[in-house]
């Protein structure tokens, strides 16, 4: 196997596990009875025999079996873990619409001030200004960012964010009498949204892309009529591009008495440069996550703020905090459609992106949007010969080029093509989506991956389809990965053989 | 200015003049310039790293956070527990802090596998066999076990507790209007015991916390008779440190068992991230939300692990979707596992009787001081509801200038039935004797 000989500033991981490259035993395999970390606290309360207080009948008769292990142990075991898993800080993650970006560590700081971290969320209002503060100073410069009038960050991930958006839409048209029944979604969408309309109570309909990978406007004005209650774009799109004709498909939503829903997945591509808002969006979500550099956990916490026009605030999730006279409330929006979550959101998450709003500032956002325009495009040139692009306009912050000519070639897949990057020290982009294009690798550099990075990446990708020229090189992309913490995962057996806990195993 | 952009103006320049442009907002002539904004953002310029943190302690110095100059005895749904050093530092390892979700799994191991063990203990707490990867809280958990409820019995008639956390009822009622459930809440009466509908009829089904919001252990077995004369599925609401004292909502014949799990190993956060724990049997795992981890083998033989049964999900079924879920909380679930692990199974044990032990001392202290009326003493793990004089809300509102956050009042959003009015006051491990001694000293001067 070749490795790519470039080492790149600030990008390229060694994917090799460090150590300990074998498979780690699960924390059960490791406990032995009677061990344990450390002591708790003693109190000084006198310690209550349980079956003298609680009804038998309801309690347990053996203690409930966790690991016994010692905090030394513990500490191995789940390091171990931490060298067999990939990470933004380790290199790059060029997922498409994931906005894999990296993570300022100064908002580790701020998420773990002790004014953020240990605050109650029921204590009452006098005790909480500071987070009222922090979420309506958030909310003003979203605003701003987006063009909207009000936003709720209540909502816990995007795919939240949606619904609660679809069910403003919804009591929007209830207080207008309106009879609604169906939302248009591009066929290039992501699953969340059609998901998230069915579970508003709405058909989703698909509007086709046309040629250029934009939305078809005629196919659209098609489909329009009185039971249309909105329609959900991302714009850009997920091609990657920007939908032109926005102006035009909001002015035939609006005529229906429709309402525009912006997925604000691919935010990240303009912001300082043109706002939802702006375009006629009524309803805005946007990833906290993505665009504003906070980091993912491996799948959660997200952050999915919904901003909406000022006709539709009064249909805000509540409690709703705001900025007084004489200091911070909440309250309820007059036709408030309720609660979305427990207490108000994935505070925390709020806290690092108005960090890295303030680091930024108002050009630093600016500049961002506009470096990750240029990666995607940079790259996108590089690789052009080898991984043609499904659509030829300049794209956004990501582009969906296409590794059909290797499949017809040599029938190398985009999923080899993915797994062999694994293999070169780089996360794969996201690939067989969007589904309208074949053999689809959707990948967004995004602006905090350096120019030295972008080489290596295009070069790694490069190197993998002169090896789909020959059979034997094929053969080995087949085999990819063989340098990762583990090789090609059966992911068949996984759904065929149910285990999803130690204990069910055999 | 900061910046987490690498690249230098030469740099910027130069691969600007290999696209053949000349700035960069060459880039975006695809927007319209009608649409373009055409100015810079109306944001302030931006800031130093330290600047920035000096800027955010002054806003979180705003709040009265939990500390030894403000003793948390409020619960409802989010707990003053003692945190550890080795569980946070782990948490806190950016491998699992900075990855995105398990896409490829060869480079996802450590993730996986951390849910995988995580979902064992969660199974372990709910006593069901199938936990999904985490939900957002235990709202949305809530939310989660509805619609299921809902997809499998294709009813649409949802009895709640009214003694489940009111913010999760609320939450429920919600997204209830999208499919258009119809949600009945059945009311608690003055023991804290919730009283059902005697009219089965069209029941998907009945949802009961376990301890109750009032920290009372209700009759789950009967409501697990009521729910299977309906033909409706049992979803109960537990509280998971409860589960290191009381039998698991599988053993009582839970469905769907669903939490909120900040109280294992997640700081207090104002509320999020939080993490919604969701366990149901192997009969209804084709309508699981959320991810899913299993166990499988590599090319090599090695036991890996997966996101499995990937066809109930958003991204392939889309419209024909029972859940929307594709992020979750899947940081907070490896902490909890961490947490848990760190614990132990003495560990745990002792904490719920650590628990127990500390509620019990406060309620048995105010009733021999004479400090309002306590209800449902008895029983209860952490948490108990207590009668005052006084409006909670004033009565918490004075606390607070005596160093105390002393409950949560059941008031307004958050009233219950017989119970309006009522302080809710938890114990947890980390409230010592001498704090619950000043607290009911300066509880008792509050009412004079």
């Amino acid at each position: 196997m070749t490795q790519t000989e470039i080492f790149a500033a600030g990008g390229k991981a060694t994917s090799i596990p460090m150590m300990g490259g074998g498979p780690e035993p699960t924390i059960f395999e490791l406990s032995v009875s009677g061990r344990r970390s450390g002591a708790l606290r003693n109190n000084g309360v006198p310690l209550v025999d349980p079956a003298s207080v609680i009804d038998t009948a309801y309690l347990r008769t053996e203690p409930l079996d966790l690991p016994e292990v010692s905090e030394r142990d513990l500490v191995a075991h789940f390091t171990r873990l931490t060298h067999r898993q990939y990470s933004v800080d380790l290199g790059a993650y060029p997922l498409g619409s994931c906005t894999m970006k990296y993570n300022p560590k100064l908002a580790d700081t701020v998420a773990g001030l002790p004014g953020i971290a240990n605050t109650h969320p029921l204590a009452p209002v006098s005790a909480i200004q500071g987070w009222l503060e922090l979420i309506c100073t958030l909310e003003e410069y979203l605003l701003e960012i987006t063009g909207m009038d009000a936003a709720t960050f209540a909502p816990a991930a995007g795919a939240q964010g949606e619904l609660t958006g679809l069910l403003i839409m919804k009591a929007y048209h209830r207080h207008r009498g309106n009879q609604k029944t169906k939302v248009l979604i591009p066929d290039s969408a992501h699953g969340t949204n059609p998901a998230s309309v069915t579970l508003s109570g709405y058909h989703a309909v698909t509007v086709p892309s046309n040629a250029r990978g934009l939305v078809d406007v005629g196919a659209l004005r098609g489909l329009v009529d009185n039971e249309v209650a909105g329609i959900m774009l991302t714009n850009p799109n997920t091609v990657g591009l920007f939908e032109e004709e926005i102006a035009e498909i909001a002015e035939a939503i609006h005529e229906v008495d429709g309402l525009l829903y912006y997925d604000g997945a691919n935010l990240n591509a303009i912001v300082g440069v043109a706002r939802p808002g702006d375009m006629g969006f009524d309803i805005v979500h946007s990833n906290l996550h993505k665009t504003f550099a906070t980091p993912h956990g491996g799948g959660g916490p997200g952050s999915g703020p919904v901003a909406v026009v000022e006709r539709l605030a009064r249909f805000l999730p509540g409690p709703y905090p705001v900025r007084g006279e004489t200091g911070f409330d909440l309250i309820q929006p007059e036709n408030s459609i309720g609660r979305v979550h427990s207490h108000f959101g994935n505070a925390v998450v709020f806290a690092r992106a108005l960090a890295f709003m303030l680091a930024l500032g108002g050009d630093g956002l600016g500049l961002m949007s506009r470096v990750a325009v240029l990666n995607a495009n940079y790259l996108k040139a590089l690789i052009a010969e080898h991984y043609p692009p499904a659509y030829q306009a300049t794209c956004m912050h990501e582009f969906v080029a296409t590794a059909s000519n290797l499949k017809r070639a040599a029938g190398v897949r985009a999923l080899d093509v993915a797994k062999a990057l694994l293999d070169r020290g780089f996360h794969a982009p996201t690939v067989y989506f969007p589904l309208i294009v074949d053999e689809a690798l959707m990948i967004e550099p995004t602006e905090t991956e350096s120019r030295q990075t972008l080489d290596a990446l295009a070069a790694a990708l490069i190197e993998i389809a002169s090896m789909a020229e020959n059979g034997e090189g094929a053969r080995s992309l087949h085999e990819a990965p063989q340098l990762t913490p583990a090789s090609r995962v059966d992911e068949a057996r996984a759904a065929r053989h149910l285990v999803t806990t130690w204990d069910a195993k055999d | 200015m900061s910046s987490f952009v690498p690249h230098t103006e030469e740099e910027i320049s130069s691969m600007l003049s290999f696209l053949g442009l000349e700035s960069l907002d060459d880039l975006y002539t695809a927007i319209p310039a009608a649409l373009r904004l055409g100015r810079p953002l109306g944001l302030p310029a931006g800031l130093s790293e330290v600047e920035v943190i000096e800027k955010m302690d002054m806003i979180a110095s705003r709040n009265r956070s939990a500390s030894r100059e403000m003793i948390c005895f409020a619960g409802g749904g989010a707990y003053d527990h003692d945190l550890y050093s080795a569980p946070r530092a782990l948490g806190g390892r950016s491998e699992f802090v900075t990855a995105y979700t398990p896409y490829q799994p060869e480079v996802a191991q450590g993730v996986l596998q951390a849910l995988f063990e995580y979902q064992t203990m969660v199974s372990r707490l709910s006593g069901l066999p199938i936990s999904n990867a985490s939900l957002y809280d235990g709202a949305s958990a809530l939310v989660e076990a509805v619609n299921l409820a809902v997809a499998r019995t294709r009813r649409s008639r949802v009895v709640l507790s009214e003694a489940v956390n009111p913010h999760w009822r609320e939450t429920v009622s919600t997204f209830a209007m999208g499919p258009g459930h119809e949600v009945e809440v059945a009311p608690v009466d003055a023991s804290g015991s919730t009283v059902w509908p005697d009219d089965a009829q069209g029941v998907a089904c009945y949802v009961v916390a376990y301890p109750n919001y009032l920290g009372l252990i209700e009759d789950v077995a009967a409501v697990k008779r009521r729910a299977v004369e309906a033909g409706a599925l049992l979803v109960v609401a537990y509280d998971p440190v409860a589960m290191s004292l009381l039998k698991s909502p599988g053993e009582l014949g839970a469905d769907v068992a669903v939490a909120e799990g900040q109280s294992l190993g997640i700081p207090l956060s104002f509320g999020g991230p939080y993490l919604g724990l969701f366990s149901t049997t192997m009969e209804l795992v084709r309508l699981l939300p959320g991810r899913l981890v299993g166990e499988t083998v590599d090319t090599r033989g090695n036991t890996a692990y997966v996101t499995t049964l990937r066809a109930r999900e958003q991204d392939i079924r889309r419209e024909k979707a029972s859940s929307n879920v594709c992020t979750n909380q899947t940081l907070m679930a490896v902490w909890a596992a961490i947490h848990l692990s760190w614990l132990g199974r003495q560990g745990f044990a002792e904490l719920g009787r650590r628990c127990l032990s500390g509620r019990y001392y406060l309620s048995s202290l105010m009733e021999q001081r004479g400090i309002g009326e306590v209800r449902l003493g008895s029983g209860s793990v952490r948490e108990f509801p207590v009668s005052l004089q006084r409006p909670a809300s004033e009565v918490v509102e004075e606390m607070l200038g005596r160093g105390f956050l002393a409950g949560v009042a059941l008031e307004g959003r958050r009233s219950i039935g017989a119970f309006e009015g009522s302080l809710l006051v938890a114990v947890t491990e980390k409230r010592t004797k001498a704090e619950m001694d000043r607290y009911v000293d300066e509880l008792a001067e509050v009412l004079k």
